[in-house]
């Protein structure tokens, strides 16, 4: 269970309306999904003596129990590696953290909020994402607490297009993988996103959203598939037994889904020439399962690998189909499924440069899952901003 | 050993059903085949073959009039001939079974130019060595995807009826598409193990555009380890049982409602099997079966919208085991359709799907035969059509019905083409009523259908009497005839739209398949010949009458010929026969015809239109023999021909009913010739013209018409057609729309019918139509439309 605000104590202080600056911490970004809440947290660093004077307790506790734990809970963690720092937002100089939680614990979330007294910092609750609908009304009931809703789409975009500007502390948020049709040779190499438009990105979370952007306000959504990174959890956890998305990656790692699939070999003995597919192409996923016999030898760790490769190729197939006709050749994947999900990314490369002969590329950004959250808070400073 | 798992999977279910496989009855006219092809895939084997079919076709001949004393009283001379035509055979039976049926085919396979057979399809690699050693023949194996291709383009260009939209909560559950003569392009979804998608540009031009792993052995694989169970329709059962919310994370779970700003409704499917990452909740396998079924659905559906979209076509057919008439799958998968292109891409099946390798693979290995420039018939008689799909069929009941099956099409003697004078051949339907839709009719057409049939059997034991077991054959029709009835009153759609035309169609293939090629025509012999001897009369008193009497006269006389009719119900029960039977044909004049303003009456509008030019040439589909074509049609057509029309008699090429077939018209012409100089110079001018229709049904269907007609049609500039009688006129093209004028004649004989359109028994429907927009001047055929 989630313990994110466990150690705050509750001092209720009064708000000085003398407060100097522009926008009242705490900053929060919040982007509630079907799986997982993605929080990001600006902790200033450029606060002066005066105000950490006038800062309430409950303010400085909530800072230091958010910067001083990577764990929060049982289920919340804070992505460290991922941490912007010296990052200015606003004319404020903090470090941006990337903290995650399931979204099961949303409710425990919430009452937190409510035994913390949090609506008394009088800040806006940035949230966007299904669960900043879903969840609208626990927290103004439990917690007293009014969301600032935000379409999650527009937040993605937001967030995304500013983290690739601010860079990954010195070093460009993008990359993409260089020889993606060799497994030998493969390797990961940064890049800068400079011209980004237009480009079609493809949000990989519990589900997949497919989103043709030709500005930061010019997008439209250009279609979905419900087998996305939920898809690959849900079935491996119904294969396997595993509960985490680590616990299937890890198994994933090192099984082997030519076991599970049929590939056209299989089928014709090698390539099916009439047509220019490869023997080593899937034919049939899960087709060797048909087979009983098979069935009652095949491991768990084959069966994650193939529930892996599946999803993954699957969406390839869809964004590559999507990229050509909307006439775009650049192919950005983000969502939390491609968290520490190398097979994934290398198969995405794979496919796009593979099945395009060249024409697509796959780009991946190292915040995978987080801009609709920095998106969201970009939101609040804006808000703030214009009163 | 890629397919053991499908084999061991249905051995289980196929013991008890060993003896249910009756060979004699499903490899027919084996002794005269030559050509085989087999299709073997993961679970059923489709057999093909070309064989020839003898059988009897009443004929008639003139006889030498010199030399009266031999001919008798008789008109002509009826023989019956033996005639072979060519019939493909396609078979479907459970692989379980491929020996048994090899051995059979050996014992009884006679031709021994047969050398190799062709074979297409997963399986064909491992029963290879089998069919060799049994068979003794080679097989030669064919691209699995080009088969699948050429049968598919043979099949939508040949079968009525052959494609369909599904729609699971409608009225009918099947919409079949009216035959488009421009098959292509289209884009075939071949459902698998995995998926392909094949764009089909022309009969040789086709191309692989794309494809997917996740088909119908991810439901099945998948399947089958979720929830334990082996077999792929007892998935599918499961699958139908389930509530796939439980297991999917549908928009409500994440947004608590709609999304509404992107327009996502809440029952939407956010991410499958979203909620099953717990470990501390079991599902259920119907739940997580449904689940899967939609997961695997949606995302074939959404890559064929999307191929098609990017490929610019509209005509998507869907096939493959995972399809195969699965009311199941043919549900999500049109579901998912309309979702991804919002209606504008309809999800097409195929009836006979399951067959297209196999056809495939016979036509490449018959090529030489040429079979593409025939056109072919679906031989009812011979074929079992769509399986039950009944919501609550069980399985076993499923499989069972799926032990075998049967296709068999006859090679038609022309090629048939659409009437040129179709105003919209691609929206044109043949039928008035739609009986699959239509409930209450088609329980009046079936009931109707049942109680003739003895009548029926009866007049064909009675037109065979030197034929001793007859009587046999006979009965076997009636069982054969009301066993179809029966399964059309349980699966209206087995043979695509039931239709009257279909259900008389369907006797005619029965009647043909025991042997009773023409039951009417000792009968048709009779009223030729006593209808003869009133020609010259009725011909001197309509003379007799002004100009504008002979004109009702002329018309009232087609009606009243009309009426004349063995086929009809009401015409042949008793009140009526004095008329019907052997008694002085001057009472047909006398015939109660309702008085005018009839049922649909444009008589004056006609009338005015005769006071006008001439027509250039009008095109007559004739119906019943004796006194409806001697002394109703004929006075008629002589009449145009007095006026500067030629005439195209347009009649059946085979027997139908009590239908004047070809050949007998050219006698009867000939015989009104030597006693009536107008028609006498209408042939030797050439000015009347008897053509054939290309048909033998006592329906008319106008887009499957001899090339020949259409081609006379079309020299001829005709700019009036006539249809004449119930079954052209009325149960078809009833509102068949031409490019020219049109004139649609009959009486109705059916109460029940007379009931429907709002008249009485015998009411008259006398339509006559101009197209819109056109003068009647200049209505030719060659005005552009």
């Amino acid at each position: 269970m989630l313990l994110l605000f466990c150690s705050i104590r509750c001092t209720v202080l009064l708000l000085k309306p003398s407060w100097k600056q522009h926008y009242s911490f705490p900053w929060f970004g919040m982007d509630i999904g079907g799986t997982l809440v993605k929080l990001v947290y600006f902790e200033p660093v450029d606060i002066t003596a005066e105000e950490e004077q006038e800062e309430v307790e409950n303010l400085k506790s909530i800072r230091r129990y958010l910067t001083s734990n990577v764990a929060y809970g049982k289920t919340g963690v804070r992505d460290v590696h991922l941490e912007l720092r010296n990052l200015t937002m606003c004319g404020r100089t903090g470090n941006l953290h990337f903290i995650r939680f399931p979204t099961q614990a949303m409710p425990r979330f919430i009452q937190m909020g409510r035994d913390k007294n949090f609506s008394s910092l009088h800040t806006t609750l940035c949230a966007t994402g299904g669960g900043a609908y879903k969840f609208e009304n626990d927290f103004r009931m439990m917690a007293d607490l009014e969301l600032l809703k935000l379409d999650e789409l527009d937040c993605l975009i937001r967030g995304l297009l500013f983290v690739d500007r601010v860079g990954f502390n010195g070093h460009p948020e993008c990359y993409y993988f260089q020889n993606p049709s060799d497994t030998q040779s493969c390797v990961k190499k940064p890049c800068t996103l400079d011209n980004p438009f237009p480009m079609l990105l493809v949000n990989i979370g519990s589900g997949v959203s497919i989103l043709a952007v030709y500005s930061e306000n010019n997008y439209k959504r250009v279609t979905g598939t419900s087998l996305g990174g939920g898809t690959f959890l849900g079935l491996c956890c119904l294969l396997t037994g595993c509960e985490t998305f680590e616990e299937a990656l890890e198994m994933a790692s090192k099984g082997d889904s030519t076991n599970v699939d049929k590939l056209v070999k299989d089928i014709y003995g090698g390539d099916y020439e009439r047509f220019g597919l490869q023997g080593s192409a899937v034919a049939s996923s899960f087709g060797h399962m048909m087979s009983k016999e098979k069935r009652d030898s095949i491991s768990k760790e084959d069966l994650a690998r193939a529930t892996l490769v599946t999803i993954t190729n699957n969406i390839g197939s869809i964004a590559r189909m999507c990229a050509v006709n909307e006439k775009i050749e650049r192919v950005v994947f983000v969502g939390n499924f491609l968290r520490i999900n190398t097979v994934s990314t290398k198969l995405l490369a794979y496919a796009m440069d593979y099945w395009s002969k060249g024409q697509l590329r796959a780009l991946f950004l190292e915040h995978e899952g987080y801009f609709g959250a920095v998106g969201a808070l970009m939101e609040l400073l804006k808000t703030t901003e214009d009163p | 050993m890629a397919e053991c798992g499908r084999v061991d999977s249905n051995t289980s279910h196929t013991m008890d059903k060993s003896i249910t496989l009756p060979p004699d009855e499903i490899f027919r006219n084996l002794e005269n085949a030559k050509r085989f092809a087999i299709d073997i895939g993961g679970s059923l084997t489709k057999l093909a073959y070309y064989s020839t079919v003898q059988h009897k076709v009443a004929k008639v001949r003139s006889f030498d009039h010199t030399a009266k004393e031999a001919a008798g009283d008789k008109l002509y001379e009826i023989s019956m001939q033996e005639e072979v035509t060519a019939r493909l055979h396609f078979i479907k039976f459970e692989n379980a079974y491929i020996e048994t049926c090899l051995d059979f085919i050996k014992d009884h396979l006679v031709n021994t130019e047969t050398k190799v057979i062709k074979a297409t399809g997963g399986g064909a690699h491992k029963f290879k060595e089998l069919i060799e050693r049994k068979l003794g023949l080679k097989v030669d194996k064919e691209d699995e995807m080009t088969c699948l291709i050429k049968g598919c383009n043979f099949v939508l260009r040949n079968i009525p009826h052959e494609a369909f939209v599904y729609a699971k909560h409608a009225d009918s559950e099947f919409r079949f598409q009216t035959t488009n003569p421009d098959i292509f392009p289209y884009l075939l979804v071949n459902i698998g193990s995995g998926v392909s998608i094949v764009k089909v540009e022309s009969e040789d031009k086709f191309e692989r555009i794309g494809g997917s792993s996740i088909g119908g052995g991810t439901f099945w694989g998948l399947g089958a380890l979720l929830t334990k169970t082996k077999r792929f329709d007892e998935l599918l059962q499961l699958a139908s049982k389930g509530q796939h919310a439980s297991v999917d994370m549908l928009v409500k779970d994440i947004y608590g409602g709609s999304y509404g700003y992107l327009g996502l409704t809440g029952d939407l499917i956010a991410s499958s099997f979203g909620k099953s990452a717990t470990a501390d909740k079991e599902f259920s396998k119907e739940d997580m079966a449904k689940s899967l079924l939609h997961m695997i659905s949606n995302d074939i559906g959404q890559l064929a919208c999307l191929y098609a979209k990017l490929h610019n076509l509209s005509r998507v057919y869907f096939g493959g085991f995972f399809i195969r008439g699965h009311p199941v799958t043919m549900h999500t998968i049109t579901y998912s359709i309309n979702f991804f292109t919002k209606g504008e891409v309809q999800a097409l099946f195929l009836r006979h799907e399951g067959y297209l390798g196999a056809i495939g693979a016979f036509l490449k290995g018959a090529e030489e035969d040429n079979p593409n420039q025939y056109s072919w018939g679906e031989n009812y008689a011979g074929s079992s059509g769509l399986m039950s799909v009944s919501p609550d069929m069980n399985p076993m009941q499923r499989a069972r019905s799926g032990t075998f099956d049967m296709l068999e099409m006859d090679r038609l003697e022309r090629q048939l083409v659409n009437l040129p004078l179709l105003q919209d051949p691609s929206s044109y339907i043949p039928d008035t009523v739609d009986l699959t839709e239509d409930a209450p009719a088609r329980e009046y057409w079936l009931y109707c259908f049942e109680e003739a049939l003895d009548g029926v059997v009866k007049r064909a034991v009675a037109s065979q009497p030197d034929m001793p077991e007859a009587a046999l054959r006979a009965e076997k029709f009636r069982q054969k005839y009301r066993h179809k009835l029966q399964t059309l009153r349980q699966q209206p759609f087995a043979y695509g739209s039931l239709t009257v035309r279909s259900l008389l169609d369907t006797r005619e293939h029965c009647l043909n398949e025991f042997n009773f090629p023409d039951p009417y025509s000792k009968i048709k012999q009779r009223e030729n010949d006593i209808a003869l001897k009133y020609y010259q009369k009725a011909v001197k008193s309509l003379d007799e009458l002004s100009w504008e009497e002979k004109q009702f006269a002329l018309v009232r006389g087609v009606l009243a010929g009309n009426v004349f009719d063995w086929g009809a119900k009401a015409v042949s029960e008793p009140a009526f026969m004095p008329l019907g039977g052997q008694t002085d044909f001057c009472i047909f004049f006398f015939i109660p015809l309702s008085e005018r303003p009839w049922l649909v009456d444009s008589y004056d509008q006609w009338l005015e239109r005769l006071k006008g030019p001439p027509h250039k040439c009008a095109l007559f589909f004739v119906d019943n023999s004796g006194v409806d074509i001697i002394l109703g049609v004929m006075p008629f057509v002589r009449e145009l021909l007095s006026r500067g029309t030629e005439v195209v008699l347009a009649s059946n090429s085979g027997p139908a009913l009590n239908d004047v077939t070809n050949g007998e018209l050219q006698i009867l012409t000939e015989r009104i010739a030597a006693m009536d100089p107008v028609i006498e110079a209408g042939l030797r001018e050439d000015r009347l013209l008897l053509v054939q229709s290309g048909s033998s049904s006592p329906c008319l269907d106008l887009s499957r018409l001899d090339k020949v007609l259409a081609m006379v049609v079309r020299e001829r500039q005709t700019d009036l057609v006539i249809i004449e009688g119930m079954g052209r006129a009325i149960h078809t093209n009833y509102y068949a729309m031409l490019s020219c004028e049109s004139l649609k004649m009959a009486v109705i004989k059916n109460s029940w019918l007379a009931d429907r359109l709002g008249g009485k028994l015998f009411s008259v429907v006398f339509k006559y139509e101009v197209p819109v927009g056109k003068p009647n001047k200049d209505c030719g055929a060659f005005s552009p439309c």
